[in-house]
């Protein structure tokens, strides 16, 4: 399935926070988790995720750290802050709002 | 290709990948470990599913994303570190090298200047004199305005705006009936220029100042500005005393000349060469602006420490001459300039031993200030308000409300509570209070005291 790009950049910021909800994590690994989580629907190039994170966190949504993950590297790991979280919860009211919206009237029309 | 072969072609193809990414300046050190970082990750999950390291390669890089197509996006993310380029992506019609049109600017602006001299009779006439000082940034700051017109390509319905702010300011300013001791003609003087700076902010972006980001480039462009022109200004200084060193040995009248013809003409042609140098030589000043900040935040912190100090111990209470008013203005205008300066040149983006400094310089000016405008305050209040004591007291309040608000938002960032980005927002914001009370300075204050 092919998502709507637009689409996509508005998912991105809400799906970033809410596998930081998670646990602290890096980038590839928020990638590997987005596929896992969509089933491989949502792609996006893997590169744009950075500038979103470094976004995230000059607004203080989110904190980096660098960490030395296994023997030979260093990861740079991201943390979710509070006001990240109040985002978080901001963006999934408005979220929820959109899909009730949306789904009322689809399941209106699968119904007629 | 055997596997260690197919290991070290893939080392320094990445390598060479992390250099073309790196040659984009929106791209640092620490943002290109970490793209390596991931595409060695990406490589290693494909080299586990049998791939050789050079096959993972690339695929991996395909997955990160074309180079420049990523740093573009970095580009616009982290505008500040490449805000000069102004054209974030690349797009099809690149600038041209503007400095044919710079220098032409430059010398519309010098011919402008030495007219008006020659017109008022510069320095010969008393009157003359005082007209040409009043009206001196009004030869060549609009000039600078439409030169970034120009380059910009901004469209007419942007550009009649600003002419029409030119037109007012330039006729009030000379319509203005000043009599008695004329206060409210230097008054307008000083404020002027910087009324003007205002608007050629407007065309430096270009029908963009509703954006935070954008006027913070302002500001960068501002404090690099200042110091390009210093420079300028400081060799010129040695080549004009130079200059009349040589000449007065052979022809004194003709040292006179070259003082009178020369100065005016170039100082006011540096203006659109120091503007066009901030743009064009970004790399220079890139690594002054933070050495510069370095320098003199903790002398700043110092010297401020010890006048309060001094001040608190010895002069506490003593009335003011009120002319010095005019000093601690002064004072805060720098304070502001170097906490400015300090978030244009911010690398790294947790506070720290900096920020403590400049904490310490805030505050410390802010308490001075408070010392002395106390005093002053009472004084105002036996001999009434002036033109000049509403002037000088007005600025230096809206300056300190800028520092106390800058104080609170620094501590608030040093204790973790504040991204760093709120100072910056927060000086965005103010630069239109502080434009709002210098046009008000020029238009409104000459107005109600009458234009004594």
């Amino acid at each position: 399935m092919n998502i709507d790009k637009d689409l996509v950049a508005a998912m991105a910021t809400p799906l970033v926070l809410a596998i930081l909800l998670e646990g602290p994590s890096y980038g590839y690994a928020i990638l590997k988790r987005v596929r896992e989580l969509s089933d491989g629907d949502l792609e996006w190039t893997d590169g744009m995720l950075y500038p979103l994170l470094h976004r995230l966190e000059r607004s203080g949504s989110v904190e980096s750290e660098w960490r030395d993950s296994d023997a030979s590297r260093r990861r740079k790991y991201y943390l979710i802050t509070e006001s990240g979280k109040a985002q978080l919860a901001e963006q999934r009211r408005q979220w929820a709002t959109a899909n009730r919206t949306l789904g009322g009237l689809w399941t209106q029309a699968a119904g007629a | 290709m055997s596997e260690q072969q197919s290991e070290q072609v893939s080392e320094q193809l990445i390598g060479e990948w992390r250099t073309a990414v790196r040659g984009n300046k929106a791209v640092d050190e620490s943002d290109a470990a970490e793209l390596e970082s991931h595409l060695r990750d990406a490589m290693a999950d494909l080299e586990g599913a049998g791939l050789t390291a050079d096959e993972a390669f690339l695929i991996a890089v395909r997955r990160v994303g074309a180079v420049d197509a990523l740093t573009a996006e970095f580009a616009r993310e982290h505008s500040d570190r490449l805000w000069k380029q102004l054209v974030v992506a690349p797009t099809a019609d690149p600038r041209p090298s503007s400095w044919p049109v710079m220098l032409i600017f430059a010398v519309v602006a010098a011919v402008v200047v030495e007219v008006a001299r020659i017109a008022t009779d510069f320095p010969n006439n008393g009157a003359g004199a005082e007209w040409f000082g009043r009206n001196l940034s009004l030869f060549v700051l609009p000039v600078l305005a439409a030169y970034f017109a120009v380059v910009r390509r901004m469209p007419w319905r942007r550009i009649l705006p600003l002419v029409a702010i030119v037109v007012v300011l330039a006729l009030a300013v000379n319509l203005f009936p000043y009599h008695g001791d004329r206060a409210t003609e230097v008054i307008v003087g000083i404020h002027l220029p910087v009324v003007l700076w205002f608007v050629v902010g407007l065309a430096y972006l270009d029908g963009e100042w509703r954006s935070s980001d954008r006027r913070m480039d302002f500001l960068r462009f501002t404090g690099e500005f200042i110091v390009y022109y210093a420079l300028i200004a400081l060799a010129g200084g040695v080549l004009v005393g130079l200059m009349d060193g040589v000449l007065s040995l052979a022809a004194p009248n003709a040292a006179q000349a070259v003082f009178v013809w020369v100065v005016p003409a170039g100082a006011a042609g540096a203006v659109l060469v120091a503007a066009w140098l901030v743009e064009a030589k970004k790399s220079v000043i890139e690594n002054i602006a933070p050495v510069l900040t370095a320098i003199f935040t903790p002398l700043f912190a110092a010297m401020l420490l010890v006048s309060t100090v001094i001040y608190a111990v010895t002069a506490f209470g003593r009335s003011f001459d009120r002319n010095s008013l005019g000093l601690f203005d002064a004072l805060l205008v720098v304070v502001v300039g170097l906490v400015i300066y300090g978030i244009s040149a911010r690398s790294t983006r947790r506070p720290g031993l900096m920020d403590a400094l400049r904490l310490t310089a805030v505050v410390a000016a802010v308490l001075l200030d408070l010392l002395v405008l106390v005093a002053m305050l009472t004084r105002v209040s036996e001999f009434g308000f002036t033109a000049n004591r509403v002037a000088a007291l007005g600025l230096n309040i809206v300056l300190l409300v800028d520092l106390v608000v800058t104080a609170v938002i620094i501590i608030r960032m040093l204790r973790g509570r504040t991204p760093v980005l709120a100072l910056e927002r927060w000086q965005t914001s103010y630069l239109l209070v502080i434009g709002a009370w210098v046009t008000a300075a020029v238009l409104v204050l000459p107005v109600v005291f009458g234009f004594a």
